[in-house]
């Protein structure tokens, strides 16, 4: 019980609740933080003005600005069809892998945090160990699953174990968070005549909505930025996904090195444009994540 | 699922005096059949697709197989054997040793630092946090091309230390044997070191600010405030931390696949480019399970036991409560 009621208040997006009682920065801070920024954003960014770029200008200094800025490059890659596949291919596998892992999974943590039956913390304890499997130690063993029930060359080679390699951390973060909704609610839907369904649709849903978001948003990312797996279950190239056109794209372009800049740029918008709209729910579900696990 | 037939079992007494408000049913079986229901599809999704794998490739690794024709030529614990015996695995496992430890060692007291350092009233904090974290948003896959760019001779990263004055500490950086690992290194923390700090400052913010102030009134030094109250509370944090950490450093695989595919002479190679490597691309399917199942267990095995002997500390973990 104690798990429930840590994990279930804290707030996603702690950060800054309390103004006036952190120290105010000193000069260090401003220095740190300008090194950091520049660490982390000045590759991203050579890249991206790679991108504007000739791979004559590239070969003559690797290193020098465009001159002149060309968007043929850039053109060339959102004109042709390869990298919208790529774009679309992933879009699909990740919005049906968070179907599949947020449904079956708030269904499932339901069950285990509102019902009472004998092994239940077993159950519970079986989805739990599923964390301590990486899913790139099991790429392979899953790809001889996927050989025999001939799912290869199928996104739902790839949708569905990704979906259920999603689980343990949906159930670990949802059940407490389940447990901790009080339980006069329940009785209180129980006496206007609710149904279990009612319930769990009407009030259960919408009460767990951060933490759903979280699991959502986790299961999301972490099949958009997928690799190993796609590349064992996908021969075909109109089936890449995103992170396999992006390797394959530079392999087999490797001599026009502007493309691959270009394509590499293109590659990483989406995840940051995602990122920057939901950054809080993010930030702050990545950083609650160490609070469900430990809880 | 003969423990949910016990769950029908259990609850028939109950519609007599219900154990406890709003869970009285007069139909047990259909208390049986909403539980079939709401675990099912989990369950069957897990099961399949999590512990069958696992299962088969333990199966698989008992026999002599390329992926074609029948599983015949059973050599019992042969593969497993020839796994453990050979150097190139024993050297890729050491360098996911590598890994591990260099991240305890150089990322853990960065980002502790870094995070102790921004945890203060900033102008432009949320743009800082964006920006730290952004490399982790991007794919392993993308990151190790973009460094791929970054990295080639004559590139970015040369003629930075050429405009620094240390253009005589330029190497081959993905060609050398003595280098490559470290290397890796380097991106791996590019990529997962603003996590890391993220992690750290969530848990910064959860130290109540009496105790610094009740330290600093004491007459307690910034520095012995630090090191005697708030790393001792940001204990649990850092546990996550390493726990994380440690899982990430075992599944090392996109970057260095990408990058160097393991080479230069495996200089680079991990327990799953091994895997890929000998398994999977030499169509050595048997071989390649044996790999798999032996990784599997090292796996479980390390973070099972963090779980149990260090997590415990904090709470009772949710891995190890139900093993009483």
């Amino acid at each position: 019980m104690t798990a429930a009621v840590q994990a279930a208040p804290r707030p996603a997006a702690p950060a800054g609740r309390r103004p006036g009682r952190v120290k105010p920065a000193i000069p260090l801070s401003y220095l740190v933080a300008l090194v950091i920024v520049a660490i982390t954003l000045v590759p991203m960014l050579y890249v991206i003005v790679g991108g504007f770029r000739t791979t004559a200008q590239l070969n003559v200094s690797p290193n020098g600005l465009p001159h002149p800025w060309v968007w043929e490059n850039y053109k060339s890659i959102l004109t042709s069809a390869t990298f919208w596949q790529n774009l679309g291919n992933s879009a699909l596998i990740a919005f049906v892998v968070t179907a599949l892992a947020v449904g079956c999974g708030s269904m499932a943590s339901f069950a285990l945090a509102r019902y009472r039956f004998p092994g239940r913390d077993a159950w519970y304890m079986l989805f739990a160990v599923g964390l301590l499997f990486p899913p790139n130690v099991a790429s392979l063993p899953v790809y001889f699953l996927d050989k025999q029930i001939h799912l290869l060359d199928n996104w739902l080679g790839v949708a569905l174990p990704e979906a259920a390699f999603a689980l343990p951390i949906t159930v670990i973060i949802l059940r407490p968070f389940m447990r901790a909704i009080p339980g006069e609610l329940e009785d209180a839907a129980v006496v206007d005549g609710a149904s279990r369904y009612t319930f769990f649709m009407k009030i259960m849903v919408p009460l767990s909505r951060p933490a759903l978001m979280t699991v959502a948003i986790l299961a999301f990312v972490t099949s958009w930025n997928a690799y190993l797996l796609p590349l064992l279950v996908f021969t075909n190239p109109t089936h890449y996904t995103l992170p396999l056109g992006v390797s394959t794209f530079q392999s087999t372009y490797s001599q026009d090195t502007a493309a691959v800049f270009a394509f590499t740029a293109l590659s990483m918008l989406p995840a940051l444009a995602f990122f920057a709209l939901a950054q809080r729910r993010i930030v702050g579900g990545l950083s609650g994540l160490a609070g469900s696990i430990k809880a | 699922m003969t423990e949910l037939k016990g769950a029908t079992a259990e609850v028939i007494p109950a519609v007599a005096p219900p154990p406890s408000p709003g869970r009285r049913r007069s139909w047990p079986s259909r208390r049986f059949v909403e539980l079939t229901v709401l675990l099912g599809p989990a369950l069957a999704l897990f099961t399949i697709f999590v512990l069958l794998p696992i299962g088969i490739a333990a199966y698989y690794g008992l026999f002599n197989w390329t992926g074609y024709g029948p599983l015949s030529d059973f050599t019992g614990l042969h593969n497993y054997k020839l796994v453990l015996a050979d150097p190139v695995f024993r050297s890729s496992l050491w360098h996911n040793v590598i890994i591990a430890v260099l991240s305890l060692v150089i990322q853990l007291p960065i980002s502790v630092a870094i995070a102790l350092l921004l945890n203060r009233k900033m102008r432009g904090s949320s743009f800082l946090r964006m920006a730290v974290f952004a490399p982790y948003v991007v794919s392993q896959a993308t990151t190790a091309v973009l460094w791929l760019l970054i990295l080639q001779p004559g590139g970015f990263i040369d003629a930075l230390l050429q405009a620094v004055g240390l253009g005589g500490e330029i190497k081959d950086w993905l060609a050398d044997p003595n280098i490559v690992l470290y290397t890796m290194f380097v991106v791996l923390t590019w990529q997962f070191i603003g996590f890391g700090i993220i992690l750290l400052l969530a848990g910064l913010q959860g130290i109540p600010a009496e105790l610094r102030e009740a330290a600093a009134i004491d007459g307690a030094s910034a520095w012995r405030t630090t090191r005697h109250i708030t790393l001792p509370l940001l204990g649990p944090t850092i546990r996550i931390w390493i726990f994380l950490s440690m899982i990430g450093s075992l599944q090392v695989f996109d970057l260095v696949w990408i990058m160097t595919l393991g080479g230069p002479a495996n200089a680079s190679s991990t327990m799953v480019t091994y895997m890929i490597f000998f398994g999977f691309r030499s169509l050595e399917f048997g071989y390649g399970s044996a790999a798999a199942v032996i990784l599997f267990v090292i796996s479980f095995v390390l973070a099972f036991a963090y779980q149990r002997f260090v997590l415990r500390r904090d709470t009772e973990g949710a891995l190890t409560r139900a093993v009483r």
